[in-house]
């Protein structure tokens, strides 16, 4: 169905967005285009490129690029917007005098069917405050939440789990 | 109003409100009845309250390569810190150490 080709195209863009991105690390951090610093970076990204091609990390997990618009214009700002507003609830909570509490353990079947999927979901429901996941697998989360309604908001179908699920499918030729 | 008083206010706005939560991040963390919970506010410091403090030190830097730093120090909190949280309560339940939770359907009003 797909050839061989193709997967080779694709393996060798990711070795050069991946290569693109070290070295314009190096330019960012270093911040000075004198000729041996620069060569030097040249030859610190290849280098690292050629290592992670040999331990064949450079693949969808390793170097997710195909996630990079969708995450960027529609996943991190609705996830920003969730931050914030989960955020100043949190707060109201701590300076509520009676700190109204319940913190509650809820059980989560994640409908994504990737690793790198699962990770998204994971990392962002324990990167809004009030919900941490505590244990993560294929089949299950398990969640603390510091309320009730945030242990509501956490499940199948939620917004979160549809939101990672639409980026994890998005389109990608090969894997 | 010059750009560089409405850049400074904007700043300091960030910079002030950012630090207001890092406060309130550390009052939760005493608060909080056990560890569980205290994470909980730990990480309204370590998610808006760091990302307003950089949001702030980003409209003093504006374009520049000290913009560009701000940003990747913001990234790698935003992929680093979750992972860490998740580490670190895995572990204590792991442990053994029990959450204290509330009462399954009791209302959480008086």
């Amino acid at each position: 169905m797909i050839p061989h080709i193709a997967t080779r195209k694709l393996s060798m863009l990711r070795s050069f967005s991946l290569f693109l991105c070290l070295f314009l690390c190096w330019l960012l951090l270093s911040g000075m285009p004198a000729p041996f610093l620069l060569s030097a970076g040249l030859g610190s990204a290849l280098l690292v490129v050629w290592f992670a091609r040999r331990i064949d990390i450079v693949d969808h997990e390793g170097h997710p690029i195909r996630l990079l618009w969708p995450a960027l214009l529609s996943y991190w700002p609705w996830l920003l917007k969730e931050i914030v507003v989960s955020a100043w609830q949190v707060s109201r909570i701590v300076l509520d005098p009676k700190l109204p509490i319940s913190p509650t353990l809820v059980r989560l079947r994640p409908s994504q069917t990737t690793d790198v999927g699962l990770v998204i979901h994971a990392n962002s429901i324990t990167l809004t405050p009030g919900t941490i996941s505590v244990k993560v697998g294929r089949e299950e989360f398990l969640v603390h939440a510091l309320t009730r309604e945030g242990a509501a908001g956490v499940q199948r179908g939620g917004e979160m789990d549809k939101r990672v699920s639409a980026l994890e499918k998005w389109p990608e030729p090969v894997r | 109003m010059s750009l560089d008083l409405l850049r400074d206010l904007a700043s300091w706005t960030c910079l002030l409100a950012g630090g207001g939560f890092c406060l309130v991040g550390g009052i939760g963390l005493l608060r909080m009845p056990d560890f569980y919970t205290r994470m909980h506010a730990a990480s309204v410091t370590d998610t808006i309250g760091a990302g307003l403090v950089l949001l702030g030190l980003l409209f003093q830097a504006g374009f520049s390569l000290v913009g560009a730093k701000l940003l990747m120090v913001g990234l790698l909190i935003f992929f680093t810190s979750p992972t860490a949280s998740h580490a670190l309560a895995r572990s204590a339940l792991l442990h053994g150490l029990k959450p204290k939770l509330a009462p399954p359907e009791a209302s959480s009003k008086p």
